[in-house]
Parts: structure tokens; sequence; C-alpha cells
């Protein structure tokens, strides 16, 4: 049976099984819309934060990322899974323990404040909305791929079945499908991973099996002789002008610094992982449950540099210095969505890999023509001043991988569906703390005080629903700076939330005025400097320009200090909170009441 | 139900293992992953130099074992101190 065939059954299979469980799970009340009924299992739990918290930038791109960036890449890895030991120790046991449905509700209760709690709704719908653009358009991009339809229809698609369990289920019908979205994307990912790791080293554990030598076999199929995989890398590497892969990369070490901390911080701030903790029956159940998430992740994590330095191995070894005649397979497959181009440069028919652009800008095909060799014919400009003839998308690492481990067909269907498992748990996700924040703290708090839980109930419906559609619009009408702004969903995170919550759980003493400011100047200062470098000056983005040398990226990183600083130095200035919230900010520390 | 002093008890020691376990968790990513990984890719363990291993392995290894540490540590403070939800 065909690729197609087999994604089309596989997909369709997924996504019945997603709506079974919308149905199964539906909400009857706004504690099961909001927060699951606070019945979820903790190891249920760990499942859906891994769906919640990976996306599609986790499952598809985050592995070719790692392995054009080297050791650096390892920011992501440490930076992406870092936050939940903060958020296990700093954050999770508490805001069980205060147990209401939202995070603004929180930094509203224990500001004693309604404008802290507006100031907080807006960065969370901010935060939510940046990122779940990203989500529909990465499913758009995975069935424009894998099922050879319009990316717009793919949209479409990626948001009725949203629309579906989101609107019905709220968090409960969320939960459970992201449990099921866990397994589906787990599998996908480690299966390719496994049989790689096999063929190259024998060694049928990924983790390990890039820190082993070369087996016959992978010495046969790479054509070289053996040796520490990773030495080998080390040195084609060299031998190629670039730096060596597990050595220090292009970034300072200042910056990886910033940007690693500032990736943790944001993830522990993140209101759609922080809500997830709020949906376990008890305390003891949170702390457990974030060790679950963290577990869950950190499989995914681990295999992902695995997956990179395979892919990058075998790409040099079976792609440079290779006449295109020959290339393999997956090359050819790959080079019709425009995920791979090669240009002959040279004029010798074979293709090189050097350092630099193969091409001035994003690679353009002309829709007809077939180059001397049968290839593409790219119209894009070359860029004479590097020898790289070929242009190679990070996402092709993850993509190609079942097709370089020779993998059945089915196997490749699968990896499509765990890309849109990846995708839709965490648009799902967000869209629930937009729905909720909207509800919960702007309509039922703030507008229509007085309203019944069946109208709460309603008007959660119709925001998780608006969400939706407005998350697709921006998913088939991509703001130009999508990509952009990814670095500003953490650092705003980091710099606003992170800060004021820590603080009003460990120091009874920050009060309204502290906080206001503390979170104000924190997001006033990183999305200054965010905005400077990226939108109005992007081309004094450069380590020359920056402060300290810490890029855009990293900036948060210094916004969370400026928001702690802040809040300390001001809620020492001004009066002490009410007794009755440092009273409850005391009985956060005890998982039992204390009298 | 307990009394104020061992409550303030509880918290401190809550607070000692946070800070400790929060102290490996810098160690281990921060330090061993990116400051002093130049230093450390000079050792090998297997193929892996052990800078590069701990950013792209031992960290996120760790930090699970932390958690767990941590849940075992808090889950028997709360028995200790008497303050565990029933």
């Amino acid at each position: 049976m065909s690729i197609l065939m087999w994604t089309w059954i596989i997909v369709g299979l997924s996504f019945a099984l997603y709506i079974g469980i919308a149905i199964w799970a539906r909400a009857k009340t706004t504690g099961d819309f909001y927060v699951a009924a606070k019945q979820i299992n903790p190891i249920m739990n760990g499942m859906a934060t891994g769906a919640d918290w990976m996306s599609a930038a986790s499952f598809i791109s985050m592995a070719g990322l790692i392995s054009f960036m080297g050791r650096d890449g390892a920011m992501y890895l440490m930076g992406w899974t870092g936050g939940y030991v903060l958020l296990a120790m700093l954050l999770a046991p508490y805001l069980r323990k205060y147990g209401k449905f939202t995070v603004p509700m929180f930094v509203g209760e224990r500001y004693y404040s309604q404008s802290a709690r507006v100031i907080a709704v807006i960065c969370a719908i901010f935060v939510s909305f940046t990122y779940v653009a990203g989500q529909m358009r990465g499913v758009g991009v995975v069935f424009s791929r894998f099922l050879e339809v319009d990316i717009n229809t793919g949209v479409i698609i990626g948001m009725a079945i949203v629309f579906f369990y989101a609107v019905m289920g709220g968090m409960k019908g969320i939960t459970y499908t992201q449990v099921a979205q866990y397994c589906v994307l787990i599998v996908a990912y480690l299966l390719p991973a496994i049989f790689v790791s096999i063929m190259l080293t024998n060694n049928p554990i990924p983790q390990l099996g890039f820190g082993s030598t070369l087996s016959e076999n992978g010495m046969k199929l790479l054509n070289t002789d053996g040796g520490y995989l990773l030495s080998k890398l080390d040195g084609i590497q060299k031998d190629l002008g670039f730096a060596a892969y597990t050595g220090r990369g292009a970034k300072s070490m200042i910056d990886v610094f910033a940007i690693t901390l500032a990736l943790m911080v944001g993830t522990a701030g993140l209101p759609h992982i922080i809500i997830r903790f709020f949906t376990t029956p008890t305390i003891r159940g949170a702390r457990a449950s974030a060790g679950w998430a963290l577990l869950c992740i950190a499989i995914l994590y681990t295999t992902a540099p695995a997956v990179a330095s395979f892919a990058r191995l075998n790409l040099i070894k079976t792609v440079h210095e290779k006449s295109y005649t020959e290339a393999p397979s997956w090359f050819k497959n790959w080079e019709k969505t425009g995920l791979v181009a090669w240009m002959d440069k040279n004029g010798d028919g074979k293709m090189q890999l050097a350092k630099g652009n193969a091409f001035k800008g994003k690679v353009a095909f002309d829709k007809t023509a077939v180059g001397p060799y049968g290839e593409k014919v790219v119209t894009t400009p070359v860029d004479d001043k590097s020898a790289n003839e070929l242009y190679v998308d990070n996402d092709i690492i993850v993509l190609a991988s079942p097709e370089i481990a020779k993998l059945p067909n089915w196997v490749v269907a699968l990896v499509a569906a765990g890309g849109l498992a990846a995708a839709l748990s965490t648009a799902a996700g967000l869209l629930l703390v937009i729905a909720s924040a909207v509800s919960h703290d702007l309509l039922k708090s703030i507008i229509v005080k007085n309203a019944t839980e069946k109208q709460e109930l309603i008007w959660a419906r119709f925001a998780a629903g608006g969400a939706v559609i407005v998350a697709g619009y921006f998913g088939i009408n991509p703001p130009g700076f999508v990509a952009q702004v990814v670095a500003f969903a953490f650092g705003l995170a980091a710099s606003s939330f992170f800060p004021i919550i820590v603080l009003g759980i460990f120091w009874k003493r920050a009060n309204k005025e502290g906080a206001m400011l503390g979170m104000l100047s924190g997001i006033a200062f990183t999305a200054a400097y965010i905005i400077y470098f990226k939108f109005m000056n992007p081309t004094a983005n450069v380590a020359a320009n920056w402060w300290f040398g810490i890029s855009p990226e990293g900036i948060g990183s210094i916004g969370m200090c400026i928001n702690f600083l802040v809040t300390i130095v001001v809620s020492n200035l001004t009066p002490a909170p009410p007794a009755e919230v440092q009273r409850m900010v005391e009985n956060l520390r005890y998982p039992r009441e204390i009298a | 139900m307990s009394h104020s002093k061992d409550l303030q008890e509880y918290w401190r020691r809550n607070l000692r293992y946070v800070v400790i376990l929060l102290a490996i968790w810098f160690s281990v990513s921060y330090g061993a992953g990116i400051l002093l990984a130049d230093t450390l890719d000079n050792i090998k363990l297997g193929g892996f130099p052990l800078g590069f291993w701990f950013a792209n392995q031992g960290s996120e290894v760790i930090f699970v074992l932390l958690i767990v540490v941590y849940v075992k540590l808090m889950n028997n403070l709360d028995q200790e101190f008497d303050v565990h939800e029933k």
C-alpha cells in the first residue's frame, strides 16, 4: 500500500479516536470545563502535560535544529525540560492547594487587585494566541506534506477537530484526548529512532546509540571505517569546514546561558502548562504529576539529539560528493515538497555540502523545468560566496528518518499522525487558556458577576469556539512574524508570570503595588528589547549591538530579574498586604487546611 | 493538628530541600552543560565528550530524578509533621 493511502488510514483512525474520546468525556459543569473536575490521575496528567507541551515544533523541527547547531542546540533540550523542575518545586503543589481555575485568578486574589488580574489576563491571552497560531499552521503543513492537500484545507480540518473536542469537552475532553495523542506521538517518534540506532550502531536504545561505535552494517551503509559515531561526525564536520559537532557552537556562552534560562523560566510561566496542575485530585498528585510529565517529555527530548546526530552523519555521508543520479530515494521524495533542493554550482553533477547558504533567500522552484540530471530547478538566486549546493530544511531530519531507516510505509504514515497529534494537543491546551481567561476572568468576574453556572459554561464554550476560529484565521493568514514571536511568548511568560507567582507563594510581604509594577516593568523591558531588534531595526540584530551579548531570544531572563527586583523593592517601600491575604499565603504552604 | 512552631520547622525543611535540589539543577545544566562544558569535553564517557553529554542527556535525566527525590522527600515530610491530606 502506498504512503499516501496508509497516511489517510492512520490519520483517519487517530482522528476518529480523538472524536470518540470527546463524546465520552463531555463537560457538564464549569469545574469539568476548566479543570476536568480535578479528577485526573497523576500519570494521565503527566502524559497529557507532555502532549500539551510538545508542539509541532518539538516534534518536527527540534531535532533538525539541533542537528545544525551541534552542542548549542542543547539549549532547547535543557531549556524546555528544566522548567519542570521549577514547576514541581516552586509552583505546582501550591497552586493546586490554592485550588481554583485560572492563573490570572490566582494573581488577582493573591495581589487583591482586579487590575493585576486584568494585566495577567492580557498576558495569558497574548502568549497563548502567539503560540496557537503556529500550531494551526503546523497542522496545515503536516497535511500538505503528507496528504497532498492544500495547507489551508489542512488548517480547516485541524480547526474542525479541535473545535469539536475543545468546545464539547473543555479541559476534561482535552485531557483525555491529549493522553491518546501522547501515545501516538511518542510511538511515532521513537520507532524510527530505534531502527536507525540499530542500523548504525546495533544499539536499540537511541540515547546510548549515538555514544556508541558504528556497527559493521553502519560502516557499510555510510561507507566509512569504524570508531565512535560522534567522533566520526566531528571529523567529517571539520573536513567540510564546519565547527566540530560536539564542541562549542556559533553562539556565545552568555547567550546560550541566557536563552536556556529564558526558556526554562518561560516554560514554568506558561499558563497552559501551569493549569494542568490544577486538575489533579490532590497536592501529592500535583507533585507526582510534574515528575510524570517531565519523564514523558524527557523520553522524546533525550531521543531528539540522537536522531539529530544520526541524521546529520547520514546526510553528509550519503549526499555529499554523490552525483544526483545516485542520490538516496528519500532525497528525491522530499525534493518534491521543497524541503531539500540542489543547484549544481560548479557543474560537476555532484552534490556538495559546505559552510554557508546555497541560495539567497527562500527556496522556490520552477514549476515545470527539469535540470540536466532530473533535479528540480531552483529559481532563487544562488549565493556565490558559498560553495554549498544544497538547501536542507531542518524538518527533513525527523520527517525523512523512517525512509532513511528503510522502514515500511505505515511508519511514515505514523510520523504524520504523530506530528498532527503534537500540533493539535498543544493547540487545544492553549485554546482552553484563552477560553477560560475570557469566560471566567473577564466575563464572570468583572463584567457579569451574578451569572449562573449554566450561563458561564455556555460562555466558556462560545469563547473556546471563538478562539478556535481566530487561531484558524491566523493559521491561514500567518502574520509575517510568527517565527519571531516565539521569543516573545517565552520572554513574556518569563518576565511577567513567573516572578510574581513565585514571590506570591514564597514571600508573604509581596504586595499589590510591587507585583503590578514588577509585571509591568518586566514586560515593558522585554517587549521593548524584542520589538526593537526584531521589528524596528532588524539589521542591528547582531551580537555586537546586544546588551551584554544577550540576544532577543534570551532577554526574557533579564526581564525576569527586573521583575523580581522591582517587585521586591516596591513591596518593601509600600504597605504590607492585608492580614487575610497573608493568611491565605501561609495556608498555601501546608497540604492540609490549617486552622 | 500541628503546633505553629512545628509548622515553621516544616516550612524551613521544605525550603532547605528546594535549595539543595535547585543547586544540583543549576550545576548539571548551567554548570556542567554550559559554563564548564568546554573543559568537561576533554573527559570522555564512552563516545560522548562529558560536557556534550551533560547538555544533551545528563541534565534531562537528572532533572527527572530531582523531581522524583523531591516528591519522596515532601511526602515523607508531610507525614512527619502531620500536614498530609486526608
